[in-house]
């Protein structure tokens, strides 16, 4: 944490209020997100209990599973999601634009552009906290080795048609989210943190409803009283008025009130398959209607108020103006929602459990890149982020205040003027270290060539984007006047060195991955959790 | 004339007078080991938890209820996988601790299972004590000790441990077998369950070698525990050893440099009691009289946590923000000593931290008036 957000922090705590952390919205948002509000059961592996889901803030759908370890009913809840989430992902799948590619061609090996389909906007995953990111993948793999009846009829336990379709696009989803700047799928607490300091720790502010009590708190209510609230208090029967954000649920909610009404579950439909005539028959389904009914209540009862503020969460975020590279980025979702679209429609098998050497390297390599290019592009986007650069001495800024023409050494000398910048800030410069400003939203780079005054002014010397003429052309170079802002880190990012193809993996790494064997689906038993 | 006290019986007996009249003392589970390990320089939670105080009825008392609570599914889980785990005599079990740990050592076809029940938490340590010497004392035997009982020195007083079992190989050493209910899913667990798997362990390693170090030849604990947990989404055993020979040297030096509860206790005023029953004040000045170092981690190890931050806010305590936004402020350790030092209005400017901080607030104060522009 930076001195700078640290000291955010601290005047939220003697104001009562948080503070911006940004000052636009560095992450994307679809005007058409799917909210997710799961529940697990305690002590299973992610089974789950149910779920809030959809796009209408009005009309959520309640998906429940009224005993979590009954693998029928598990099965439908998964089919149930699977209706509701794979419609809203094929909507995007469908529209697309004209986009070209580089890529290597096959006979020449050259690298060539090629038109290929790029999807117009892709779809958006909310969850209310970093556990339903984890859930979502956990979902997903899960789901994505499971037979159904069409492709297997030996399969014991067939699963619905679409579920192992859900759980290859849940584990897309999942893995993108480990993409630094992504927002296929986004934790509300990660994107409120990104964008408000609270008077609290980032660990308390793992808890939506207290960060959001921060955030903006009810009337006559200082952030860390509505805090102190949203955290700790409890209604007459003893539960919590503002239920955790899940997946998991309360201990005193499972006990007190989850357990018994599962227990009445269990007994009704006991009852209702003990019956002898049909009439007996109807009265106990009634009993067992009213059981489930029971369930599906409750479970209403702690996913609502926490679908309620991932709204909130949303409609503050959408009051922040959108930072100039989250276009940018979304691209790059885009990118990889129609890469994914396009495996699942050429029939390829579902994403292995383990990734090979290649592939693996690969994903590091691109979250290391994505990480470097987020930070580059929020500090040029945010002042205030800039601010936190500008104080560890990775840019700064200042007035220009003297422009001498000067020019390379050589056959055809080119325009080299040197810029004296005046500045407050301490760059760590050392002899021709260079430096990047913003032209036109492309990098300029300049070199460091000398200070004067003991640090208070920088000499540069501008290197490109000039143009190819004698004369630097006009607006190129910075004008005496001019407000300027140089960073020591680099705009754009280059991609590494290029990894071999996996069939040349060496063997160091375990050697080629050989032929890709179809992945069985997880043995089944009789105490499954998921 | 009664005969004089020895130092631990009057130990002992100070510590009954702070848990209060006829109040039974708790033992240290695993959450007091885990608070143990997240902030071994807290004087409140080591004296709570040395004097056997129950906290979270404490913290109920004191009107800052904890949050800490286990749902019953997850009981009935993890009661159930276990038994699962050790049933047939801890066959499965044992194969796993040969298979993972043992491959050169002959498989287990049969196991000694001895009987462990004793009358109190002493009797039971005995008996583990005794059948762990019979064990080894049975070379080429395989023996599977089911909720052993230990106990442990813990910064004065003695802690008893009940680990989920121990393994004696026919070579007479011995083994610490964990059993938890989260999933080791295609071979990987959540690292931060397993690390506090592997620092729980670590002290029932502690614990093992004190009662091999009283034995001749004294028998091996193996550094290499067994952990066990549900297989992917099945309740099948699946089974990975985990070396805690870092968790093992790291609670050992926590231990050591535990404040002596004795030194504590010498500190209290006269009559301080940490009963339940007493009215909400008195509890409160004989909590407040114990200093603590309250930080947020505190927040998921220890039930006193929601009084201790409550406390912390009230003294603008910069640490309850976090311990790293403390490493970053020099000397200045409240809020408004901080902001005031920003706002230029105290501290001395040649304070390298004062600087910062000045310099911090004069570039957010001008990112934030050009983003209103």
């Amino acid at each position: 944490m930076s001195l700078i957000s640290t000291l955010a922090r601290l005047e939220a705590v003697s104001t009562g209020r948080a503070q911006p952390a940004a000052t636009v919205r560095h992450r994307h948002l679809s005007d058409r997100p799917l909210v997710f509000v799961p529940l697990t059961t305690a002590g299973e592996a992610g089974a789950p209990l149910g779920a809030l889901v959809g796009t209408d803030r009005d009309a959520p759908r309640l998906l429940v599973v009224p005993q979590p370890r009954d693998r029928d009913l598990r099965f439908a809840f998964l089919a149930d999601l699977a209706d509701v989430v794979l419609p809203y992902v094929d909507a995007y799948a469908e529209a697309v634009e004209a986009a070209e590619r580089t890529e290597t061609d096959p006979e020449t090996g050259k690298r060539v552009k090629v038109e290929v389909d790029l999807c117009a906007d892709a779809p958006q995953l909310i969850v209310p906290s970093r556990g339903g990111i984890d859930l979502v993948r956990l979902l997903g793999r899960s789901m994505r080795f499971r037979r159904t009846a069409e492709q297997d009829p030996e399969t014991p336990y067939p699963a619905p048609p679409r579920v192992p379709l859900l759980g290859r696009w849940l584990t897309h989803f999942g893995e993108r989210a480990r993409v630094p700047g992504s927002s296929l799928l986004l934790a509300m607490t990660d994107v409120l943190g990104r964008h408000w300091a609270t008077g609290q720790s980032t660990l308390e502010d793992q808890h939506l409803g207290a960060l959001l009590a921060w955030i903006d708190p009810p009337e006559g209510l200082t952030g860390a009283e509505a805090a102190l609230r949203a955290e700790l208090e409890r209604d007459a029967k003893g539960q919590l008025t503002c239920p955790p954000a899940g997946p998991a649920t309360d201990p005193a909610f499972d006990n007190k009130l989850l357990a018994p009404a599962i227990e009445r579950y269990d007994r009704a439909r006991t009852a209702l398959a003990a019956a002898e005539d049909g009439l007996e028959a109807d009265d106990r389904l009634g009993a067992l209607t009213a059981a489930e009914r029971e369930i599906r209540d409750l479970v209403l009862s702690r996913t609502l108020p926490t679908w309620e503020k991932v709204w909130q969460g949303l409609d503050l975020l959408r009051e922040l103006p959108e930072g100039a590279h989250v276009e940018e980025r979304w691209t790059r979702d885009r990118w990889s929602f129609t890469g994914h679209r396009d495996r699942v429609l050429a029939g390829e098998p579902p994403q292995p459990r383990r990734d090979d050497a290649v592939t693996a390297a690969n994903k590091l390599a691109t979250r290391e890149r994505e990480q470097a290019r987020l930070e580059a592009q929020e500090a040029l986007d945010d002042p205030l982020v800039m601010a936190g650069r500008r104080l560890s001495g990775e840019a700064f800024a200042g007035e220009v205040t003297d422009v001498v023409m000067a020019y390379s050494e050589g056959k055809r000398p080119s325009p080299r003027p040197l810029v004296t910048v005046r500045t407050d800030d301490r760059p760590h410069l050392g002899e021709r270290t260079k430096v990047y400003r913003s032209l036109g939203g492309k990098p300029q780079s300049a070199e460091f060539a000398g200070a004067e005054e003991d640090g208070a002014y920088v000499v540069l010397r501008i290197l490109d984007k000039m143009g190819r003429g004698k004369e630097p052309e006009p607006g190129s170079v910075p004008e005496k006047g001019d407000r300027v802002c140089f960073t020591l880190f680099e705009h754009e990012q280059r991609g590494g060195a290029k990894l071999p193809d996996p069939e040349e993996t060496p063997w160091t790494h375990g050697g080629p991955p050989g032929e890709a064997a179809l992945e069985a689906a997880d043995p089944v038993t009789a105490e499954d959790t998921l | 004339m009664p005969p004089p006290r020895t130092r631990g019986t009057a130990l002992r007996h100070r510590l009954a007078e702070l848990r209060g009249p006829d109040v039974p003392a708790k033992a240290l589970d695993a959450r007091a080991l885990a608070a143990l390990a997240a902030n071994p320089g807290c004087a409140r939670r080591a004296i709570l938890d040395g004097a056997g105080v129950n906290k979270a009825a404490l913290a109920s008392a004191l009107g800052s209820p904890s949050a800490f609570g286990q749902s019953q599914f997850a009981l009935t889980r993890g009661n159930a996988f276990e038994a699962k785990v050790k049933a047939d005599g801890g066959a499965e079990l044992l194969r796993l601790v040969h298979e993972k740990l043992d491959r050169a050592a002959e498989p287990p076809t049969e196991a000694r299972l001895p009987d462990l029940t004793a009358p109190g938490p002493q009797g039971r340590t005995a008996r583990t004590a005794l059948e762990l010497r019979e064990a080894t004392a049975h070379p080429g035997a395989w023996t599977l000790l089911d909720h052993p009982m230990l106990a442990l020195d813990v910064a004065g007083s003695p802690a008893f441990l009940e680990p989920d079992a121990v393994v004696v190989h026919p070579d007479g050493s011995w083994t610490v077998v964990e059993i938890k209910s989260f999933p080791l899913l295609d071979g990987s667990a959540d690292p931060a369950k397993v690390g506090a798997a592997a620092r729980q362990a670590a002290v029932y390693v502690l614990a093992l070698e004190e009662v091999a170090a009283r034995l001749d030849p004294s028998p091996r604990v193996r550094h290499r525990i067994l952990l066990v947990c549900p297989r992917d989404f099945s309740n099948l055993p699946a089974a990975s050893a985990v070396d805690i020979r870092k968790q093992r040297a790291g609670t050992a030096r926590q231990l050591t440099r535990l404040t002596r509860i004795e030194d504590i206790a010498e500190t209290l005023p006269e009559g301080t009691c940490f009963s339940p029953e007493l009215p909400a004040e008195e509890l409160t000045a004989a909590v407040e009289s114990v200093p603590a170092t309250y930080a947020p981690e505190c927040l998921s190890a220890c039930e006193l946590a929601f009084h201790c931050r409550g406390r912390s806010r009230e003294t603008g305590a910069v640490t309850s923000l976090g311990r790293p936004v403390r490493a970053e402020l020099g000397g200045l350790t409240t809020v408004e000593d901080v902001l005031a030092a920003a706002r230029g209005e105290a501290g001395d400017p040649d304070d390298p931290a004062v600087a910062a901080l000045r310099r911090a607030a004069a570039l957010r104060a001008e990112a934030l008036e050009a983003a209103c522009r």
